[in-house]
């Protein structure tokens, strides 16, 4: 039986040889020298028909457990994702195209990347947003190189409560260009220490970074930070890597950021062991030259009629090569539109609901926590994610593990010199936690 | 395709115009019809020095991104500021109202190593 | 003045649509007329109050003005659809008649890849052990997960003839970035990252560009007449200050680079690396390695080779396989063995030499999950007969569009083709008015203009998914055309007629930049 991907026949490909005059497939590989050639078959497992291929991968995704929702966020937000956008989602004609580069046999991409543009805009408060990045710790690497090259300037101050994850793909982005990376601590509040902010920062700084929320779940000082960045001379960029949060918080943009990044993850897209999902990267006008990634525009057809086109390509690598913006090519469209298929349903008025269930059940998980005996380790404001001091927050995740619970991050594993490091346990609550789990959580928890 | 006479010429598909001790820059007809319609255009600020041979900026169209070479070394003392918002001055004059920048040169005899009318033509006439 | 491709864009000022191609208009493949649909902007429809999901009551529990600042609270934003279920669905159903997909038809886009996607794997990828599991779940609760990604490296690692794989990559550009990063540290660790790489004419724009960012001076080499590099060339431009070459194998023509063992060995003589571009990895599959040629490193895009979703522009994933020498210095995490299962090592005291994270948690692990599925469907039969089948698609292609369109090249072509507009400029058509008259017959054009070594260059990519009776139609449609382009050359420069918008004006797209929504907005 051949396989069922390859529908060619041996008449065919007889038929195929001969049209090409060619007495073998493997005359085909001429070019090849044969000392380079592998001969021998390839050590991988047999080949697996369908029934087999599904138990087989069933098994093995049954070894993951995911009965529960996980209480763990920390830059992967488990939230509700409606079935209808999976059902929009696989229509072949969204799943299998590429790139639009032919815009006329691809006005259904190019549309909804336009909206997710849009949406991008309206939610960070900016005026240009791309059409999506791989995901929120590039997009904040490639909003500090924009600002090293739009200042001039060699130094990026960032907080400390930006996600750790993230900083470390900025310090690996950056390895190369000689620019200099500074963190600034929090305080017990969980916001950044803007007395040692306002000292890091001066003339030699390109751009400020501040997590919004933070790695932390608190709601940073945005516009203070912005501020300090401002009179310095320097961009200010947010980072949000719980987008839901936008739908209550003010929009970046309004407080003072010149940049916006992050994750769309949490619109549409599961938390899929941490990929793929959509970053997004928004900016105030004037940076939009210096903006990587692809950009869809509005423009006419030759007949008056309104359409999109990918536009601006001269940043990009196919054109500029060396000199482009950014080496990006492939970007995380799929998972765009996941959120821009979600986003369509929430609108409005489904995103404030949202945003305000997830800040309810935050708060429900803090009483129930208290009740508990665990009380926030920061007191600074929060979203929907907080951490709490339970006493040795690694024994913890351990025992809830036995009983399938993700219980949270201990902060520990990043932040050693933290005063309650061996305790701080950051745990999210959304609107897939009801009020009976959280408060069975809270219970298993205290044991 | 045009080739006026009052103008000198690079290899880069620039020319040059003597004005008054100074220099009017820009590109030529060829090399706005190789470039297809442009979008965008960047140029130095007025004050900028230029370098005989390097680039000061870069002329845009929907798929190609040229280099603009400066064809004597110099000060920047004027610039084409209109052009941002209306690149298409470059496809449909490129010789008067699409001019880019003027240029105070540091030794004009730099210009008498540029083509005339007839030498570019040819020149242009072999790219093909 | 540089325009190498001979692209020269510019809204077409002749003739008002022609006449729709083939017989009774329907194109040779299968194009004919349907019903689509206008559809505007969700901004741009709806009323107020309605919204299209179903979420538990709020508002009557803690309210957020009493713990976070009224600065830093906002209602409900403006300007967001207020649309219900059904409106939504047909927004996105209308939008996605629109739009080509593989699912659709041929769609030939060379170096990309377009081979079917597997609903099997779809399935896969979207079982809730896979899908639920958090990526900072313990590791005792995600031992599915992590077997699934130790065996994709282990199976990715023999297919590229390489020591070891390292899977967190995001796309085949950072691939080359990651790859790159690995190489500097490589030199770094020798004592001198060097200051030069070499990147022949024929490369995808991502080289350079990711040469650029990890602060090398990227030297242009010169591919020779039958499309190859040359050694003579490499020998000339290498020396100690050179730290790699990076070579796509088969190139971006779709041609064996069949001087690479003795290239590589030029560039390893002197003390530089070989880097290769994974793209076209399809051609090689089961048949030669890229470890075996005397490559050092090179990125997979499982988007393409491993028909993970292209899904309109991506997500993609791009694992970077390499030899023991660079192990050191792979990105983190790493999924080794750890008794009788398996853990992430992502701290780098356990790994101190590696050049760091390139992105956020361990990988897109979606595509892992699609990828391995293929692999273990296909079985080292299915990966072998893949290569083979994909060469000769374009074989047959090739035999059979030789005599009706340029080849540039003479020079054996693998799994793509790459073909000119030289005939039909005689009647001032071009490789741009034959894709678009291509999308009139039912097929997706070929990639165009590029690479850039060729003018008008039109690059077709059959894959091996496609069937000989598919392959004909195509070549029909093509001939068509080249006919078409000799009696009525103004129809093929009006199309496309048939999608829903015919060419667009992307010199205005650049010019007066829409970029979002706005209130009011109009674009004429």
């Amino acid at each position: 039986m051949t396989l069922r991907y390859h529908p060619h026949t041996p008449e065919d490909v007889r038929a195929m040889l001969d049209a090409v005059g060619a007495s073998s497939l493997d005359d085909l590989f001429r070019s090849i020298p044969a000392r380079l050639r592998l001969g021998r078959p390839l050590d991988l497992p047999p080949a697996a028909d369908e029934i087999t291929l599904l138990a087989e991968l069933r098994a093995l995704a049954a070894r993951n457990a995911t009965d529960h929702p996980p209480f763990v966020g920390a830059g992967a937000y488990p939230h509700h994702v409606p079935p209808v956008v999976d059902q929009l989602l696989l229509r072949g004609e969204f799943f299998t195209a590429y790139t639009p580069y032919q815009p006329e046999v691809s006005q259904g991409t190019l549309q909804a990347l336009f909206e997710w543009q849009t949406f991008v805009c309206l939610l960070t408060g900016l005026d240009v947003a791309n059409g999506s990045m791989y995901d929120g710790s590039t997009a904040m690497a490639e909003a500090a190189l924009l600002a090293t090259r739009t200042t001039g300037r060699k130094k990026i101050v960032v907080s400390a409560a930006v996600h750790p994850e993230y900083r470390k793909v900025l310090a690996t982005y950056l390895r190369s260009t000689g620019d200099e990376i500074v963190a600034v601590p929090f305080g017990a509040d969980g916001r950044t220490d803007l007395e040692a902010l306002a000292r890091a920062v001066d003339g030699s700084t390109a751009a400020v970074i501040v997590g919004y929320p933070s790695f932390l779940g608190v709601v940073d000082a945005l516009p203070e930070a912005a501020a300090i960045a401002r009179k310095a001379g320097a961009l200010t960029i947010s980072v949000t890597a719980e987008a839901v949060a936008l739908g209550l918080l003010q929009a970046p943009g309004a407080l003072g950021a010149d940049v916006a990044v992050g994750t769309f993850q949490s619109f549409g897209n599961g938390v899929s062991f941490g990929g793929p999902a959509p970053g997004f990267f928004a900016a105030k006008e004037a940076h939009l030259r210096q903006m990587p990634g692809r950009i869809c525009g509005a423009t006419v057809d030759k007949q008056g009629r309104r359409g999109f086109v990918l536009t601006l390509s001269t940043r990009e690598q196919h054109i500029r090569r060396e000199k482009a913006t950014s080496n990006i090519c492939t970007n995380a469209g799929l998972a765009a539109l996941a959120s821009t298929m979600h986003l369509a349903l929430l609108g409005k008025s489904g995103l404030a609901r949202l945003a305000r269930l997830n800040y309810e059940r935050a708060a429900l998980l803090r009483e129930a926590m208290g009740r508990a005996g665990f009380r926030p380790v920061f007191s600074g404001p929060a979203f929907n994610e907080r951490a709490f001091d339970v006493g040795d927050a690694e024994a913890v995740v351990a025992r809830l593990a036995k009983q399938g619970i993700a219980a949270g991050a201990p902060l520990g594993r990043w932040y050693p010199d933290l005063p309650a490091a061996k305790g701080a346990l950051l745990c999210v609550a959304t609107e897939v936690h009801s009020p009976e789990l959280v408060e069975l959580f809270a219970r298993s928890v205290k044991g | 395709m045009n080739f006026p006479d009052d103008v000198r010429y690079t290899k880069d598909h620039e020319w040059v115009r003597a004005k008054g001790g100074q220099f009017v820059v820009g590109i030529t007809d060829f090399a706005q019809d190789q470039l297809g319609d442009v979008v965008f255009v960047e140029l130095p600020d007025v004050g900028d020095t230029v370098k005989k041979g390097e680039s000061f900026g870069v002329v845009e169209s929907t798929k190609a991104v040229s280099e603009l070479f400066a064809p004597v070394s110099g000060k920047v003392v004027e610039v084409n500021d209109p052009l941002t918002d209306a690149p298409e001055t470059i496809n449909e004059d490129p010789y008067e109202e699409g001019w880019m920048i003027v240029v105070q040169p540091s030794d004009p005899k730099e210009a008498e190593s540029l083509m005339d009318a007839a030498a570019y033509r040819a020149f242009v006439e072999e790219q093909e | 003045m540089a325009n190498p491709t001979g692209w020269k864009p510019s809204m077409e000022k002749d003739a008002e649509g022609g006449p729709a191609p083939g017989a009774g208009g329907v194109g040779a493949g299968g194009a004919t007329r349907g019903l689509a649909f206008e559809e505007p902007l969700l901004f741009e429809r709806g009323s107020s109050g309605r919204s299209g999901v179903s979420l538990p009551p709020a508002g009557d529990g803690a309210d957020p003005a009493s713990e976070i600042p009224a600065a830093l609270l906002r209602p409900a934003i403006d300007g967001l659809p207020e649309i219900s279920e059904l409106e939504v669905v047909r927004h996105f159903t209308r939008l996605s008649v629109w739009n080509y997909g593989i699912d659709t038809g041929f769609y030939p886009l060379g170096s990309c890849t377009m081979k079917y996607n597997p609903k099997s794997s779809e399935a896969i990828a979207r079982l809730p052990g896979f899908a639920q599991a958090h990526p900072l779940a313990p590791a005792a609760m995600v031992q599915g997960a992590l077997e699934l990604m130790f065996k994709l490296e282990r199976a990715l690692s023999e297919i590229a003839g390489m020591d070891v794989t390292a899977l967190s990559p995001a796309a085949g550009a950072q691939g080359e970035l990651c790859g790159l990063m690995l190489i500097r540290a490589w030199h770094e660790s020798h004592g001198n990252p060097r200051r030069k790489v070499l990147i022949p004419d024929t490369a995808h724009g991502t080289n350079p560009a990711s040469s650029a960012l990890n602060g090398y001076e990227v030297v242009q080499l010169a591919s020779g007449e039958d499309g190859r590099l040359h050694p003579e060339t490499v020998r000339a431009a290498m020396d100690e200050n050179v730290a790699a070459i990076m070579i796509t194998n088969p190139n971006t023509l779709g041609i064996f680079e069949s001087h690479i063992a003795e290239i590589a060995e030029i560039v390893h003589a002197k003390g530089g690396l070989v880097y290769g571009d994974g793209a076209n990895m399809n051609a090689l599959l089961g048949v030669a390695r890229p470890g075996d040629m005397g490559f050092d490193v090179i990125q997979y895009n499982l988007h393409k080779t491993f028909a993970t979703p292209h899904g309109g522009g991506g997500p993609g994933s791009g694992p970077v396989a390499m030899k023991a020498s660079l192990a050191p210095f792979q990105p983190l995490p790493i999924v080794v063995q750890d008794g009788a299962g398996y853990r992430l090592v992502t701290d780098p005291r356990e790994r101190p030499r590696t050049i760091g994270k390139l992105r956020e948690f361990w990988g897109n692990f979606g595509m892992f999950a699609r990828a391995w599925a293929l692999i273990r469907e296909y079985g080292p039969e299915g990966v072998a007969m893949t290569g083979r089948l994909a060469v000769l698609n374009a074989n047959y292609v090739r035999a059979k569009l030789a005599g009706t369109y340029h080849l540039p090249y003479e020079t054996d072509s693998l799994h793509e083709v790459v073909f000119d507009d030289r005939h039909q400029k005689a009647s001032d058509v071009t490789t741009m008015d034959v894709a678009k008259r291509l999308i009139d017959h039912g097929f997706h054009p070929p990639t165009i203009y590029f690479p850039l070594v060729v003018q008008g260059a039109l690059m077709i990519e059959p894959t091996e998914t496609e069937s000989k009776e598919t392959l004909d139609r195509f070549v029909e449609a093509m001939k068509a055309i080249a006919d078409e382009a000799r009696s009525d050359a103004a129809a093929v420069k009006a199309a496309p007629t048939k999608p829903v918008r015919a060419r667009l004006d992307e010199t205005r797209a650049a010019r007066r930049p829409v970029l979002r929504w706005r209130p009011g907005m109009k674009v004429e």
